[in-house]
């Protein structure tokens, strides 16, 4: 049946570069050996599927029942031979597969010493990646060939980091810190999905790694870190509505989301759930980013999580003249 | 227990049945059925319950797999998706698959092939059902109020922290904890207590022995997911910080004391379905069990180990890597008796007579299905093959193969070959062989698929999609189409059969237990006059065919 | 039955028509029993199970919160329990050996007993309720750990009042959780997440930084700070953080067990009346056999949660 799924799939089914039928490409230093682990599993298993079906289907044509008088034959009803037999050997395979995948885990549970530390919080719905100096980004960048320590922690509830190209998963926990460690020799991108359900926007809680050429990294790290200096706060602004994950629940087109729309909203009266009614001025975008459950519209949850020490004030700046400019 | 001394008021007809008197006809009127304390209408009561909520979960599942036609969205929002396929969980899991075989078959089957008149408790076994019925209805109430989105598991934080209401159904599973503990209790007292002298533990036929694994998994694992829900409900109605990170609680801890239960509730699903295919494939062909104490062995070996291994449902959770290493190796020990029983089935066939009726099929397609579930479980326990595995479509897909493929294909083969017992009737042989084909290639369309999705990278209970996987997503929709058919036709003739089946004789497939030695259906005490002596339970060649009737007869028992 | 029993004329009155003697009825009905308390034992051992995990994990809060147990009330309540085992054990035998009177003063007593237990329950309740000695977010900051103990040494007392002060402040804070939070949230996230790095994932910030990390953020054991702890020595006298945790294990546990004794209180009942109508003799005594034994389990449980919860060394 495999082969036939592997013959009948078509071209587009396999479009990521990379990878096999089975697995996507591996871009991590692990990746190889988890892959060959899957694989010796795999071919393991389809020895033993199609060793059983050749043996049902061969009784099956050969002891089929012809008319309606059953006609069976006496033979043993025990053989502690084949019992034996058919213990032992899957008993040592299993065995087998046991270190081999005991191996891999203590591989990827075990960062080398001087790793290459970026935080990672997740949050309803986002990912934060935050480097040693305090930078912090939407997307994990990463330089090439060097280890990479990850430590997680969660905001809210249970999130999950994986990296499928990476063979990298861990979940991420309120309240307590996890890690993760992986290295990636190539430069290149690579999906980050949350693998653990968190909720409504669960399937858009979405980055990814960049893997830089050693030396571009430092070189991109300093432009980044400085990046809202060097350009009008407007168009900072839209690239934090991306970064900061603001993109998930307003949108720009006016139609509703988890959360009001931006478009056309600046200056407008709004009224509060609470009852009451105000301008959605400079310091009401300020207090919604800093303190947003203290005046929710009408209509909507207060289910926004606070930014407060997330933003700085010149990304304060640059996010209301944004939404100041949405027209 | 306190109440079986009591004297049973009311019962209108008498040990000896009148010719043509059955359970059925015994007595009339609906209130004979709400308030018997028959384990056969039990039985049947349960049936259609679990039926009914398998329609139900299944109508989840095809909205589910509708959605997925699309990369974005496609007939539903994202918090409809998550309640969708929460519900589509929690009602396959808690309502369908854990009660089907063991309340339905169990109930009806295991007295009758004990040869005794009903289950020891047999008020308990009412009070069970009834505490299923509160338990279903309670799930309903939170469908209609605002359903869960936690997906079936109820992980803390999220439970504890969404806004829609989780505490009436976890509150409902709670009390169907209950109706299976007490169901199972009364299944070890029944096996232990109203067991004939003659029939030692190793003349029990293996449904019983699959059966009385799997009581034994629900009354040791079932007060401890009591337990975890009720603090659950604590937690989430008086915030006590048990499991609530913010108050010094552990979160993590609610998943074990989760999978302390959930994983061996998997072994309650699977033993008994199990145990159906031991009793399918001797029948049909005709032939002793192979290796009648291995398989005997092996089903209390996995519900042992079954125990042993929650931690495996964990190895990213940030336990320690020591405990995931231990929690590694026992699983594999699971593995040893799944596959014994599966060789010895296939070797059960060599020399038989091999009689392709529609159980039987259904019987080949769990030993295919199965195989693929226990095999891709191999995978997943692999430390570092779980991690890149875990929470993907890959784990969807394999414990869809073992708990769908596994357990549902044996139900339906059960459900076809007992159904002429049950009520009296043949169904027509030709339909049900096609449904069964439009089964077999709906449901690996379906879940073949996925583990190609999973293993690539697509995370479970995705909303959206990566287009990438647009083609597998749609293949899958198609075979749960496909599947979704064979079941409509399934029931149309099985139902069909009830009004315009021929009357079933005694023993149409030539079993050779005990529930094939009285009439179909069986009479009110199971057997006119006292049930025949039992030896071996897989002696066929005292089963002879009878060409006049069609039907197969005990010769009877030498020495 | 009736027609059932004309049948069977030599069934005895209380054989269930499936049984074939009593003797299988009664076996059955206590194996079935044993089970089911095995059931019970399982459920209560979740329970343990995580009193032992945060036992294991947070000593401290179990040293210290276990100080506003009473000690004397929950040792009465030891011996009225005993007291009644003895006279359920009392009534299994004058029901065997059909001493109906005997039968029903014993079954009162041990109804008396039961009631009496609860009634003690409900007086140590009643002041942990008073004093906001409860789980989770209802928890109130103790300024006194004396009322009504009989444990005030004069060690305990001293630390007490060096304590007092710190604690009134980290009551107002617990006054208004809701602002609470939002002052931890107004902290810088970077910085507390800074400093919460530099601490190994699991042992607990020191109480004073606490309230920074935030909410979410917090390491376990971090949220809900008592004062400054005290290192001088007197031990139990410090408070450690999140001393909540220990009555939301307290009161699961023991309102578990109390919702146990109640239902053994409604089956005595029952017992009794069944017993007043002379139901239960030498040849028929199984109910009063059985709740006897679910009555010793409840008793076994009690004996096991006094030592845990009260007596803590």
């Amino acid at each position: 049946m495999i082969g036939i799924l592997q013959a009948m799939a078509p071209e587009g089914l396999l479009a990521s570069a990379g990878g096999s039928f089975w697995l996507p490409a591996a871009k991590s230093t692990f990746a190889k050996s988890t892959d060959a682990t899957f694989y010796f599993i795999y071919w393991l298993s389809v020895f033993f599927f199609v060793l059983i079906l050749v043996m049902a289907v061969w009784f099956l044509l050969k002891y089929r029942r012809k008319g309606p008088v059953p006609q069976s034959q006496p033979s043993a009803h025990h053989s502690t031979f084949l019992e034996l037999l058919w213990s032992g050997v899957p008993l040592l395979l299993v065995l087998g597969i046991f270190v081999m995948g005991f191996r891999g885990f203590m591989d990827l549970r075990t960062p080398p010493k001087g790793a290459y530390e970026v935080r990672v919080i997740g949050q309803k719905w986002n990912w934060a990646f935050q480097y040693p100096n305090g930078y912090e980004d939407s997307e994990l960048h990463v330089p090439a060939g060097e280890p990479i320590r990850l430590v997680m922690t969660s905001m809210d509830v249970l999130h999950s980091f994986y990296v499928p190209e990476f063979r990298v998963k861990m979940d991420v926990v309120p309240g307590r810190y996890t890690d993760a460690w992986f290295q990636a020799d190539d430069p290149g991108e690579s999906r980050i999905f949350c693998a653990e359900y968190c909720g409504t926007s669960h399937s858009q809680m979405l980055s990814k790694v960049i893997v830089h050429e050693k030396g571009e990294f430092d070189e991109w790290m300093k432009k980044a870190a400085d990046w809202i200096s060097e350009m009008a706060p407007e168009e900072a602004g839209a690239i934090l509505y991306d970064r900061k994950g603001c993109r998930q629940c307003h949108s720009l087109d006016g139609t509703g989301g988890v959360g009001p729309t931006f478009k056309g909203s600046f200056g407008n009266r709004r009224a509060w759930s609470d009852g009451s009614s105000g301008v959605m001025d400079e310091n009401y975008i300020r207090e919604s980013i800093l303190n947003p459950k203290a005046k929710v519209v009408a209509g909507f949850d207060p289910v926004m999580p606070t930014f407060q020490g997330r933003v700085n004030e010149k990304e304060l700046a640059a996010l209301i003249a944004y939404i100041k400019s949405l027209k | 227990m306190t109440t079986t001394h009591v004297a049973v008021g009311s019962r209108p007809h008498s040990a000896e049945a009148q010719p043509g008197e059955n359970y059925l006809n015994c007595s009339h009127g609906l209130k004979s059925w709400l308030l018997t304390l028959d384990h056969k209408r039990i039985g049947v009561m349960y049936l259609i319950a679990t039926l009914g909520s398998f329609l139900l979960g299944g109508i989840f599942a095809l909205l589910v797999r509708t959605e997925h036609l699309t990369a974005g969205k496609t007939i539903m929002d994202a918090d409809t998706y998550n309640q969708m396929f929460t519900l589509h969980g929690a009602v396959m899991v808690f309502l369908f698959i854990i009660p089907a075989i063991p309340a339905a078959f169990g109930n009806f089957v295991l007295p009758i092939m004990l040869g005794a008149k009903d289950v020891a408790f047999p008020r308990l076994n009412l009070a069970s059902f009834y505490f299923w019925i509160a338990g279903a209805v309670l799930a309903v109430v939170s469908i209609a109020i605002n359903a869960p989105d936690t997906g079936w598991t109820f992980y803390t934080p999220y439970s504890t922290s969404t806004a829609t209401s989780v505490i009436p159904v976890v509150f409902g599973v709670f009390i169907l904890g209950f109706s299976s503990i007490f169901t199972g209790l009364n299944f070890i007292v029944t096996i232990h207590k109203l067991r004939p002298k003659e029939m030692g533990w190793f003349q029990m036929p293996l449904f019983l022995w699959g059966l009385y694994a799997t009581a034994l998994i629900q009354i040791l694992a079932t007060p401890v997911l009591a337990i975890t829900l009720l603090l659950l409900i604590l937690e989430r109605s008086l915030g006590i910080g048990i499991f609530d990170p913010a108050l010094g609680g552990d979160p993590v801890l609610f998943q074990h004391f989760f999978w302390f239960y959930s994983h061996p509730a998997v072994y309650i699903m699977i033993l008994p379905a199990m145990g159906i295919i031991s009793e399918l494939i001797t029948t049909y062909s005709h032939k002793h069990i192979f290796s009648y104490r291995f398989i005997a062995y092996s089903s209390v070996a996995i519900a042992i180990f079954g125990f042993l291994v929650w931690g495996h449902h964990m190895f990213t959770s940030g336990q320690s890597s020591l405990l995931s290493m231990i929690f590694s190796a026992i699983t594999f020990s699971v593995a040893i008796p799944s596959a014994i029983k599966v060789f010895n089935w296939v070797v059960t066939m060599y020399k038989g007579s091999i009689d392709l009726k529609t159980p039987m099929w259904y019987a080949l397609i769990f030993i295919w299905v199965f195989s693929i579930g226990g095999l891709t479980g191999i995978f997943l326990g692999t430390l570092s093959v779980d991690v890149h595995l875990h929470d993907t479509y890959f784990v969807v897909a394999h414990f869809h193969y073992v708990m769908f493929g596994g357990t549902v294909m044996a139900l339906l083969g059960g459900l076809h070959h007992w159904w002429p017992k049950m009520f009296g009737r043949m169904y027509n042989e030709r339909w049900a062989q096609v449904a069964t084909f439009l089964v077999f290639v709906g449901f690996n369309l379906t879940f073949f698929t996925q583990f190609v999705m999973g293993s690539r990278g697509m995370p479970r209970r995705y909303y959206m999609y990566p287009e990438e996987f647009t083609n597998w997503h749609v293949a899958s929709t198609w075979g749960s189409y496909i599947m979704a058919a064979g079941f409509v036709l399934t029931a149309i003739y099985l139902l069909r059969s009830l009004a315009k089946g021929p009357i079933a004789p005694m023993n149409p497939w030539g079993g050779a237990t005990l529930e094939w030695q009285t009439t179909s259906p069986p009479p009110h005490y199971n057997f006119d006059g006292d049930p025949p002596k039992t030896g071996d339970p897989y002696d066929f060649d005292r089963v002879k065919y009878d060409p006049e009737t069609g039907s197969y007869y005990h010769e009877p028992l030498r020495g | 039955m009736t027609a059932h029993s004309a049948a069977h004329a030599e069934h005895p009155p209380h054989l269930a028509h499936h049984f074939e003697t009593p003797v299988q009825q009664f076996e059955s009905g206590k194996l079935g029993m044993w089970l089911f308390l095995g059931t019970e034992l399982l459920m209560f051992g979740g329970l343990f199970c995580a009193y032992a995990i945060y036992r294991a994990n947070h000593p401290d809060i179990f040293l210290y919160a276990h100080q506003f147990l009473d000690k004397k009330l929950g040792g009465i309540n030891t011996v009225v329990l005993i007291c009644s085992s003895l006279t359920m054990a009392w009534a299994v035998r004058a029901a065997q050996l059909g001493q109906r009177a005997l039968l029903v003063l014993m079954l009162l007593l041990t109804l008396a007993c039961a009631g009496g237990f609860m009634g003690i329950k409900y007086v140590e309740y009643k002041a942990k309720f008073e004093h906001g000695l409860l789980p989770g977010t209802h928890y109130v900051a103790q300024t006194d750990h004396g009322h009504g103990g009989d444990h005030a040494a004069p060690g305990h007392e001293a630390a007490a009042g060096e304590a007092a002060a710190p604690h009134a402040a980290a009551g107002d804070a617990h006054a208004t959780p809701a602002e609470g939070d939002a002052v931890a949230h107004e902290m810088a996230a970077d910085e507390a997440a800074a400093h919460a790095l530099e601490v190994t994932p699991t042992p607990p910030v020191s109480a004073a930084d606490a309230p920074k990390i935030g909410r979410a953020a917090a390491a376990p054991g971090t949220f809900r700070p008592g004062p400054e702890p005290t290192t001088d020595g007197h031990g139990p006298a410090a408070v450690p953080a999140n001393p909540q945790i220990f009555f939301g294990i307290y009161f699961a546990m023991t309102g578990l067990h109390g919702f146990h004794v109640l239902a053994g209180m409604i089956v005595i009942t029952w017992l009794l009346v069944l017993s007043l109508r002379g139901t239960f003799g030498p040849d028929y005594f199984t109910p009063v056999d059985l709740v006897g034994l679910y009555w010793h389990i409840v008793d076994l449980i009690w004996i096991f949660l006094f030592p845990l919860l009260y007596l803590i060394h």
